[in-house]
């Protein structure tokens, strides 16, 4: 450990170390916590891990809301006048310590019964006792020893939904009964015509039908449900020939045990559906911690605060009406448009428009929803409810209510169009062949070919490429929503990235001051001249020179709107501002500055400068070999020059693009027959990631705060991007090495059938090995395309 | 050879057993956090450990339900 680390954060405790117990903490925040859990005999939750904390952050009255009843109604999970369950998401679990400071949360708060932590989920269940304690206790308790909880409108409205464990019980059932069946009919593999074999066969076949009604009529019902839907829409999925298969081979068996044909085949149906099951369920990989349907409503606060003839009361924002009086703090997101009433009013956009400086705002100006106040608290009377607001409006643009249920035609979908037609000639054809030759053989051929053609290794080489290209890359912290999403990216001509947030990271601007050197009296008094200032880029310079600032207070003062502060102080003439003003004689236009002159003699600019990610002009070169990039951004063109400079000659760039508008450029470009990626990170570009074809955000926080999306990709990582791409692309071409594979399968079992060969036990053997071999092979070639990739 | 009736009857109905057991686990939610019991587990000892340094008299509700 670190000699100047915080004993509970971990963070570098810099000059300021407060010293307690014989520990160095960095801050009051960390030391409290420090106090709380030792009071508490919770010592030991630092000898689990070392330095576990989170700095706790500053709650004073933000909790309030918790006490309106409507609010606590629609957050409890279960109510009963005693006891009440509620589950809080906690983003800043992290790691063993954290689960059991949670799981002790009794020893802080009597009034909690149990509390359970589910890691993956990063949530907190708790059951308290009403009498004892209350939500907005629990969450000023959690939130004072580091673990804020994130309760949002989405939260509230959210219907408490299962998780839907179909799936799981039907590849049970089909597991379970498949290896049954297997071992009933190994008798009959051997067909020995022995005495006891010949007695008992009925009693093991009928067993066999009973294990396989339950496959049939229930593991298997989506695929006929789906074949259903395709052949209503015109389509023939990969469904249709696995229902088809699946039907014929339970009739075909069940006609020849009640007339005591042969066997049947339900150790292969039984077989087959089981695999089947499995590579949806291989494929479906979820990422419990992620969400990928967040709108707007994840990001907006539950409550505010109405004032009321003097008095603060909470109300949540459903219920905010016209001409109410709202009292925003510091730090809070604006939730409706509105009318700034007082307060120095500096709301930072960048949620909404990208751009990245806050703004300015005097009282009578109108106020957007989806901006954050950041600094100090204002009041302001609503214009428009929530659904009527600016920003909520977007969300009623017809990307965001794209049903579900449109079937995306997918590389199997694509093929099986194909496989099915020829299946249905060629067992017509079979049919017809043997009505001439041996009429008798006419229902078994047709059969035969029904069912060996069941194409389970087709169905499942996507399933299961897909599935382990998704973990492959949810290891390289690319999140990805689905499978289609894989398919989607190989598609992709087009990419289109945001500015903001997206290729610049968003440790804000990087500040440096580029002149003559300052002493520190001129250092000190350029801050306190910037004090008075309410311009953002003076707030900004305010917060990163460090120096104290003087007691004396400017002997003159004049602030001229869009040049800048001319100020007298200590018998310095202090000029801030734009170069004109100032009077420099060099300025570079493509950079934000504030340039100072001091008794009329220029010293230098501040330099505001956007930090572009790492390896930023390598993703770009690398893609641009490929793709066609376009830059959409919110924020001026200040940075145009230096972006044309820095990036690939046919890149283009838009700027000063609102959301809508971002929206419509993908419109146009995906209406001329592009496919669009869309890469962002914030509200902002929610339309425009809606109607991209493949929507990836760009997130520093994984666990938090992204708009819905295709995929989330960590920042971190954002200069692997060209070869996760490569990686799709490869993912495809492996697919369709498989499907040739799958017909040579089916070519050779299309033999067996066509000339009436095809017993139970060619099924038996040749359905399995062609399935497995199939998984085989594109789990190693994924893998070996993602070493060699990354 | 009329004992096969019975060995049959009597696998599928242990098989059976197995099988609803395991639908049980799944309903009951055992695999949907697979990873907090794993930590969870070593828990209880820590907190022995941290009683006995502090020798204070262990709050009995609070051990039960650390137990859940």
């Amino acid at each position: 450990m670190d000699i100047n680390s915080c004993y509970h954060c971990g963070a570098s405790c810099g000059k300021s170390t407060i010293l307690f117990d014989e520990k160095q903490f960095c801050c009051n925040g960390c030391k409290t916590v420090y106090e709380i859990l030792s009071n508490n005999e919770l010592g030991c939750y630092y000898d689990m891990q070392s330095t576990p904390g989170t700095i706790p952050s500053d709650i004073k009255g933000k909790y309030n809301y918790l006490e309106n009843e409507d609010i606590i109604e629609k957050l409890l999970e279960f109510n009963d006048t005693e006891t009440s369950v509620v589950e809080f998401f906690i983003p800043s679990i992290h790691c063993s310590s954290c689960i059991w400071i949670l799981e002790n949360l009794t020893k802080l708060n009597s009034g909690v019964t149990t509390s359970m932590v589910n890691f993956p989920k990063k949530t907190v269940r708790i059951t308290f006792k009403n009498k004892a304690t209350n939500l907005k206790q629990l969450a000023e308790l959690m939130t004072s020893i580091g673990y804020e909880p994130y309760i949002s409108l989405d939260d509230a409205d959210a219907i408490k939904n299962k998780v839907d464990k179909t799936l799981i019980y039907q590849v049970t059932i089909a597991a379970f009964c498949f290896g049954n069946i297997m071992l009933l009919s190994f008798p009959e593999y051997f067909d020995a015509n022995e005495f006891w074999l010949e007695k008992y066969k009925h009693v093991f076949r009928w067993l066999m039908f009973a294990m396989a009604i339950p496959v049939v009529f229930y593991s298997a019902k989506n695929y006929y449900i789906s074949a259903y839907k395709g052949l209503s829409h015109k389509i023939l999925n990969i469904d249709v020939p696995i229902a088809l298969g699946v039907s014929v081979l339970f009739i075909r068996s069940t006609i020849e045990i009640a007339f005591d044909i042969g066997t049947g085949f339900f150790d292969s149906l039984a077989g087959l559906v089981f695999f089947l099951l499995l590579g949806k369920f291989f494929q479906q990989k979820t990422y419990n911690f992620l969400s990928f349907e967040r709108d707007y409503k994840s990001y907006f606060p539950i409550a505010v605060t109405k004032l009321a003839g003097g008095i603060e009361k909470n109300i949540p924002v459903q219920d905010i009406e016209n001409g109410d009086r709202l009292l925003i703090r510091n730090q809070e997101l604006i939730p409706v448009d509105g009318i700034l009433i007082n307060g120095n009013a500096s709301i930072d956009y960048s949620f909404v428009t990208g751009e990245s400086m806050p703004v300015t705002k005097q009282s009578g100006d109108k106020l957007f929803a989806g901006g954050k106040q950041t600094e100090g608290a204002i009041e302001m009377e609503v214009i428009n409810t929530i659904s009527q607001s600016y920003l909520t409006q977007l969300w009623s643009n017809d990307v965001f209510n794209k049903t579900s249920d449109h079937t995306i035609k997918n590389i199997t979908d694509t093929i099986s169009k194909l496989f099915t037609i020829n299946i249905l000639t060629i067992s017509f054809l079979g049919g017809l062949f043997w009505y001439f030759h041996n009429p008798s053989m006419v229902f078994n051929v047709v059969t035969a070919v029904l069912i060996i053609a069941c194409p389970c290794a087709l169905a499942l080489s996507a399933p299961f490429a897909i599935g382990n290209i998704l973990r492959i890359f949810g290891y390289r912290k690319f999140y990805l929503k689905n499978a289609e999403t894989v398919e989607n990216l190989a598609k992709i001509d087009t990419i289109i990235f945001d500015k903001t947030g997206t290729i610049t990271s968003a440790d804000k601007s990087n500040l440096i001051f580029r002149g003559e050197s300052l002493g520190k009296e001129e250092i000190r008094v350029v801050k306190s001249v910037l004090r008075a200032s309410n311009h953002p880029l003076s707030r900004t310079l305010y917060d990163h020179i460090q120096e104290e600032i003087l007691t004396e207070k400017p002997t003159y003062f004049e602030e001229q709107l869009g040049k800048g502060i001319h100020a007298v102080l200590n018998t310095m003439d202090i000029k801030l501002g734009s170069a004109s003003f100032v009077g420099a004689t060099s300025s570079e236009t493509n950079e934000t500055a504030v340039h100072l002159a001091i008794n009329n003699r220029f010293k230098g600019s501040y330099i505001f400068k956007n930090s572009y990610r790492e390896g930023t002009k390598d993703v770009f070169e690398a893609l641009s070999k490929k793709y066609k990039l376009v830059i959409l951004s919110g924020d001026n063109d200040g940075e145009k020059e230096y972006l044309e400079k820095f990036l690939p000659k046919n890149t283009l760039f838009q700027f000063n693009q609102k959301p809508e508008n971002k929206l419509e450029y993908i419109k146009k470009l995906q209406q001329n027959g592009g496919k669009v990626m869309m890469v962002g990170d914030g509200l902002n570009d929610a339309g425009a990631l809606a109607q991209s074809n493949v929507g990836i955000v760009i997130s520093e926080n994984v666990n938090v705060f992204s708009p819905a999306c295709d995929g989330i990709l960590d920042a971190k990582f954002f200069n692997k991007l060209p070869k996760l791409l490569t990686i799709s692309n490869k993912t495809m071409t492996i697919i369709k090495t498989s499907f040739i594979l799958a017909f040579c399968y089916n070519v050779i079992g299309l033999y067996f059938a066509l000339t009436g060969a095809l017993t139970p036990i060619v099924a038996a053997i040749l359905m399995p090995v062609s399935s497995i071999s199939i998984v085989i092979f594109v789990t190693i070639m994924t893998n070996l395309i993602s070493k060699r990739n990354i | 050879m009329e004992v096969l009736y019975i060995t049959i009857g009597v696998s599928i109905i242990v098989a059976l057993l197995f099988f609803y057991a395991f639908i049980r686990s799944v309903m009951s939610g055992q695999y949907e956090d697979t990873y907090t019991p794993s930590v969870r587990m070593l828990f209880d000892d820590e907190l022995v450990i941290a009683k006995k340094n502090d020798e204070k008299e262990p709050n009995s509700n609070q051990e039960s339900i650390k137990n859940n």
